[in-house]
């Protein structure tokens, strides 16, 4: 039997002729035995891999948009477009309708998005809100990092405007704000994008197309399990 | 009181897939559930897939992508394990089950969790992680719909995705009154829901630990995904202060561009949808956001006795996303549970016998619980030929009793029209030769349009109802058809209807 010090670090047993440490050591070394047939100067990128799919969408921008704002709108999304200097406006009018009072803001969004009507509820490094405030408030407002037209997915990156991921999960109601030139056409132009946040920084990335929804109950989709019940998208530009 | 038998992945006996087919296709609620369920998804994951030009292309990236994490699993693990410790996560070895829990019940323990909060992952399902934990005085909740459901009822999930698919409405709606001391509650989707929304809300606010699987870890960053609809999975990933994550030595791709081929390819052959709601990538710990702490726990757990066969070592490709379920006429008509595994259908029929070692009764008949039709490898988004590892475990099986049974098996006719078979399917146009071979009546085992029996294992099976022969189109040529008479009305991209 295994004697178990902490957390597998430290094994002995007899395995083969010698002894084995860890158990690391042996999955390493099972992993080789049951890979023999893999020639020893293979090195993994020697191991052809095709890419012939699609890696950019060349059609003229404003396709790109009006795709990503018909897509985010098939999940059921709310999606209105509006000009720069209609926004305010935009989100003043969305919280009105959806009765707002209290509306969550993450640090770094521009104070002029913030309605007067409501009391902002702002989260930072220094003020944080406690996961009680969060699920209280009546919703949340963000920008994102992207938008991907070829799935209408909206993509936070926990950057400026966005903030810590609790922020869009705990409040019912997500209004986010979308630039027209942060809408991407395809999957992977948005991977590329994203590579720099989450290699030198290693922020955390959210994916949200349309608001959570299960199937399953007899296969009937129900929107709205967990998070965000209703998700609002405000396309600017 | 009905007796209990285990599944493959527990001590005990395990009841061989022609006596639990028998029981499924007794249970006609059963039969009428799964049938409409697949018969949906399958509509629409093929109306999801027609919209991509460069499908293909996706399918093969993928499958190449794969088959150079698998070859290279030692480099890419040691690879992984240094870009997340890098990012300040904690990287644990198991080499079973045992191993696995006992490390993941260990982190709870040192953090005085009584109740962990947990998010679908079939590899805690695999090393029955909640069992397990129970023992050890913590209580494991699932916070998935379908798999609150399941555990309120005591029972073993039956599809990977949907895994309360043999459950309707108003059973639900009895067991959400029972278990949750409801009075008052319709039986409508919405109601139902709402009811677990507000249960788990709770429990998620207050969880120090949260259990996730991995649908993917990148080698080059340590970024972990979990691919979700309902948001329980951004809860369970962000809220708690810490975060254990076990997952399987295979689920590895290479660099973080390689998502681009796996988050086209999963959504749409799962859920049938353009992008599933909710993905959650996390790279370590991010400082100011989400848990504190995480752990990652790679699991062998007989997935190095999968790689050993150099045929079957494709089965390690699998990104469960269960499209080969929904296109098997046998899963249509069993369901999940006959697979009595908690990998069931046709990626069941390959992963279970393989993980768990051929030579056990019950998992040795599951590579005979097919009729070799080929859907599931056409669907395949890595390119995983599931008929082709049918056909070499059906081989290993009869191999393994001859071994253990002498002379005698040698001559058995199920090993020669084996091993016959099990030539043609590794070669692509000897194969569609046999397909077109078998729809004149040349198979081996069809001959007058209905399989009446099969030899050896699956006699019984053929008893309860004739199985369908090689269709008489091809798979492709079938859909296309399909597709064709049925107006594939779609208002949105979802799942559900
Ligand atoms: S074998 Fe292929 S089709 Fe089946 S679950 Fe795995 S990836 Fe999906």
């Amino acid at each position: 039997m295994a004697v178990q010090e902490r957390f597998g670090n430290r094994y002995e047993e007899p395995f083969g002729s010698r002894l084995v440490t860890s158990a690391k050591e042996e999955i390493l070394h099972r992993i080789r035995r049951a890979t023999h047939d893999v020639p020893k100067s293979e090195h993994p990128e020697d191991v052809p891999v095709e890419r012939g799919y699609r890696e950019q969408d060349n059609d003229p921008h404003a396709e790109i948009v009006a795709r990503f704002a018909e897509r985010a709108a098939e999940y059921e999304a709310t999606v209105h477009r509006v000009s720069e200097t209609d926004l305010p406006g935009a989100i003043a009018e969305a919280c009105e309708r959806r009765g707002i009072q209290t509306l969550v803001i993450p640090s770094g969004l521009p104070d002029t998005w913030v309605p007067d009507i409501v009391e902002a509820l702002r989260d930072s490094v220094r003020m944080r809100l406690s996961n009680e405030e969060l699920d209280k408030s009546d919703g949340v407002l963000t920008g994102c990092a992207l938008g991907i037209s070829q799935t209408g997915t909206i993509v936070l990156d926990a950057g400026e405007g966005q903030g810590r991921r609790a922020l869009t999960l705990l409040p019912d109601y997500h209004l986010c704000v979308v630039r027209e030139d942060q809408v991407v056409g395809l999957v992977p132009e948005a991977f590329t994008k994203l590579a720099e946040t989450v290699k030198s920084e290693g922020r955390a990335i959210t994916f949200i197309s349309g608001p959570s929804a299960t199937s399953d109950i007899e296969l009937n989709r129900v929107e709205g399990v967990h998070g965000p019940r209703t998700l609002e998208v405000l396309i600017v530009g | 009181m009905k007796t209990q038998y285990s599944d493959a992945f527990s001590e005990g006996r395990t009841r061989n897939f022609e006596e639990s087919a028998r029981e499924s296709l007794a249970d006609s609620q059963l039969r009428n559930n799964l049938g409409k369920a697949t018969r949906t998804i399958r509509r629409k994951r093929a109306i999801a897939v027609e919209e991509m030009p460069d499908w293909e292309q996706l399918r093969e990236a993928g499958r190449a992508l794969k088959s150079r994490v698998v070859r290279h699993l030692d480099e890419y693990l040691l690879q992984l394990e240094e870009s997340v410790t890098r990012a300040g996560g904690q990287v644990h070895w198991a080499r079973d089950a045992e191993e696995a829990n006992r490390i993941i019940a260990e982190i709870a323990r040192s953090h005085d969790a009584r109740e962990v909060v947990k998010v679908k992952s079939i590899a805690t399902d695999e090393t029955k992680l909640n069992e397990y934990l129970e023992r050890e005085g913590i209580e494991a909740f699932e916070t998935d719909l379908a798999e609150l459901i399941i555990q309120l009822a005591e029972e073993t999930s039956s599809h990977i995705l949907v895994p309360a698919i043999h459950k309707n409405r108003s059973e639900i709606r009895e067991l959400f009154m029972d278990k949750l001391g409801l009075k008052d509650l319709s039986d409508d989707p919405p109601d139902l829901t709402n009811v677990a929304r507000l249960y788990l809300r709770e429990k998620f606010l207050n969880a120090k630990v949260g259990i996730s699987g991995a649908n993917f870890a990148v080698a080059e960053t340590g970024t972990v995904c979990v691919v979700e609809s309902e948001g329980n999975g951004r809860m369970c990933t962000t809220l708690p202060p810490v975060l254990v994550t076990l997952m399987g030595i295979e689920k590895i791709i290479p660099t973080w561009q390689d998502y681009e081929v796996f988050m086209q390819l999963l959504p749409r052959s799962s859920t049938a949808e353009r992008m599933n709601p909710y993905t959650t990538f996390w790279t370590g710990v991010s400082e100011g956001d989400g848990p504190r702490e995480f752990h990652l726990v790679l699991m062998d757990n007989g997935r190095t006795e999968v790689l050993a066969d150099e045929i079957g070592r494709q089965t390690l490709a699998c990104i469960r996303c269960s499209a080969c379920l929904n296109v098997c006429p046998v899963y249509e008509r069993t369901g999940g549970h006959a697979y009595n595994s908690v990998y069931p259908g046709p990626i069941g029929a390959i992963l279970t016998p393989q993980l768990v070692g051929i030579g056990k009764r019950g998992s040795d008949s599951l590579p005979y619980a097919s009729s070799l039709c080929g859907a599931c490898y056409e669907v395949c988004p890595v390119k995983i030929n599931i008929p082709e590892v049918l056909i070499h475990l059906r081989g290993r099986v009869v191999r393994h009793k001859q071994d253990e049974g002498g002379i005698k098996g040698k001559l058995d006719p199920e090993n020669v029209a084996m091993q016959a078979m099990a030539k043609t399917f590794s070669d692509p146009r000897l194969y569609e030769g046999a397909q077109r071979a078998a729809r004149i009546g040349q198979w081996p085992l069809a001959r007058s349009g209905a399989i009446h029996r099969l030899p050896g294992r699956l006699a019984g099976w053929t008893d309860a109802r004739d199985l369908k022969p090689v269709p008489q189109q091809t798979f492709r040529e079938w859909w296309r058809s399909r597709n064709g008479s049925e107006t594939g009305t779609r208002s949105r991209s979802g799942a559900g209807s």
